[in-house]
């Protein structure tokens, strides 16, 4: 190669990369970043996307929102979802992961319960929301179950009484979420090496204390990554709620997101709900640089 | 080697198939009642003692389903979207993570920490915007409004997958390439695109899924029954007929089907695609 074509070569090299990430730059920052930027505007005007010529409210509507009594039963039930949420999908997940990796269970039915403890993962969010409000219709199969087998006296309604709502809807998400950790901690076991058991026998030790002093602690990266970004995705829960009970009744439910929802697209005040949908994004990011520093010192 | 003939030791392989078979029944019991009851009619759906196995065995639920015109424009919908996004996706990730897995270039790292934390932004934040940009673009109620956003929630995930996986191919055969006097893009559509079919599959199989899946979206930013996908068209089946629950199972069902298929099929794929995240 002559050194004008190599150099001409070096130029190609260096601008390649751009080129090939441009269209992924350009979506990214016209409609992630952008809007991103919009919303955090809209939240400081008066009547923002109504008017064409919007002034300018400073914090009226984040002070709007923080002394409504519905936003911090929201933030309230939020968090109660989400941490519950989060802590039973790790135990089951954890629980299913130990069993079916077990060397007392034969490797054929293993494979069965493997794909069969997975279902639930493979459906979307109103599905789920349909089968529970089927399976906790006051007529429905559980209470019938559960009168049958003595544990309740009478019909509870589950999703439309607001003392058992919110519970209903964290179990249903309970089930409808564990998977993604029993499928990553089976994963993790697999890639314990056999020798730390094998030394633990030569010591005598007991399963307990192997899964206390080994297992456990080999999984530790896997259970504080996906239980941060459960966390996130959690919050952000609208489907579920939205169909099982529509954030009520008389916001027992509300969550963050029917929260806001409710504020931009029933009562169409779309400031307050852009002021809303900026605590959520900061909420969001706060976790998330959170997770990408674990993520980074690991 | 561990005994396995002591009354102790049988008796944890009993109690623990028992647990086995309890985490089954929590785990699936629901999903058989789904499709169990949309095989029943609506009278039995809510008879008592509930019955198992439908006693009456009927299709009638499917053929309201499928002899509607209304909710079959949900499924294509659906499909449509789904993939349209899938193709775009892909092919714009599969370029990006080119870009990152085989060259070095200023500022790669913080634009990878950019896509990583784009990954957890919150669909409500961004939908308030969303609503303002489409109805002043007059794109509200259309596939391109549908499209358009879903992209942007499916990009993140498709580059760091397939990053993920061209970091895996040796770099010595588009180095070969190189050698040649090929450029770059003759690389790419030569020798890696063919290798990497896996890696496109996985990709592809989760943006199907993610879209297949969306619902706030869909939701708000369109409006005509005739534009509505399959999880808005559930939801609007369950306010019309708030008890043809036998027809909102089988709707459920048939909703469910896709990812069934691709799971049974592709379970490696799908597994890669869900854990990405969660990996990376």
């Amino acid at each position: 190669m002559t050194r004008q074509k190599r150099s001409h070569h070096k130029l190609k090299r260096a601008v390649a990369p751009y080129l090939y990430l441009s269209p992924s730059l350009l979506i990214i920052g016209l409609l992630m970043l952008l809007p991103m930027a919009t919303v955090i505007a809209y939240s400081f005007q008066n009547s923002a996307v109504l008017r064409r010529d919007p002034t300018f409210a400073g914090l009226k509507h984040y002070q709007a929102i923080f002394d409504d009594p519905v936003f911090w039963a929201s933030l309230w039930h939020t968090l109660y979802f989400t941490c519950m949420s989060v802590i039973f999908h790790m135990t089951i997940g954890m629980v299913f992961a130990l069993m079916l990796n077990s060397d007392r269970i034969n490797p054929t039915l293993r494979n069965i319960l493997r794909v069969l403890y997975i279902l639930p993962w493979l459906f979307t969010a109103v599905i789920i929301a349909v089968i529970w409000r089927l399976l906790l219709e006051p007529n429905g199969v559980v209470n019938s179950i559960l009168m049958q087998i003595g544990i309740i006296g009478s019909k509870i309604e589950w999703f439309s009484s607001p003392e058992t709502a919110l519970h209903a809807v964290t179990f249903a998400n309970i089930w409808a979420g564990y998977p993604l950790f029993m499928v990553s901690l089976l994963a993790g076991l697999q890639g314990i090496p056999k020798d730390f058991y094998e030394a633990a026998d030569i010591d005598g030790a007991k399963a307990y204390q192997k899964l206390i002093f080994i297992t456990i602690p080999q999984l530790m990266p896997i259970i504080i990554s996906i239980s941060l970004l459960d966390f996130i995705w959690t919050m952000q829960v609208f489907p579920l709620i939205w169909i099982t009970t529509g954030g009520g009744p008389i916001y027992s439910t509300e969550v963050l997101s029917t929260y806001t929802y409710k504020l931009a697209f029933s009562s169409y005040n779309l400031s307050q709900a852009s002021a809303s949908a900026v605590v959520i994004l900061l909420i969001s990011l706060g976790l998330t640089l959170f997770y990408i520093r674990y993520q980074k010192a690991r | 080697m561990r005994k396995r003939h002591t009354p102790k030791d049988r008796l944890i392989t009993v109690a623990l198939h028992v647990a086995l078979a309890a985490g089954l029944f929590f785990a699936a019991f629901p999903i058989y009642w789904m499709l169990s009851s949309s095989f029943k009619s609506n009278t039995e759906i809510f008879a008592l003692p509930p019955t198992i196995l439908p006693k009456a065995f009927t299709l009638e639920a499917y053929a309201a389903i499928l002899g509607d015109p209304v909710k079959l424009r949900f499924f294509f919908n659906s499909y449509f979207v789904a993939g349209t996004v899938t193709v775009l996706t892909v092919l714009i990730a599969l370029l990006a993570a080119y870009g990152f897995s085989r060259f070095n270039f200023r500022g790669k790292g913080s634009l990878n920490t950019l896509i990583i934390s784009t990954q957890t932004i919150p669909p409500i934040t961004l939908l308030i915007p969303f609503f303002g940009l489409v109805v002043s673009y007059g794109i509200f109620d259309t596939y391109v409004a549908l499209i358009l956003t879903y992209l942007v929630f499916t990009l993140p995930y498709a580059i760091l997958l397939m990053t993920g996986y061209l970091n895996t191919l040796p770099r010595d055969l588009d180095e070969a390439v190189a050698v040649d006097g090929g450029t770059s893009w003759t690389a790419l559509w030569r020798v890696i695109v063919p290798i990497s079919l896996p890696g496109i599959v996985a990709t592809s199989v989760y943006t199907f899924l993610l879209c297949w899946n969306e619902f706030l979206f869909a939701l708000t930013l369109t409006k005509s029954t005739s534009m509505r996908t399959v999880p808005i068209g559930i939801q609007l089946l369950m306010g019309q007929h708030a008890f043809e629950w036998n027809q909102m199972m089988a709707m459920s069902v048939l909703g469910s089907l896709p990812l069934l298929l691709i799971y049974l099929v592709a379970q490696r794929y799908f597994l890669a695609g869900m854990t990405a995240g969660s990996v990376k």
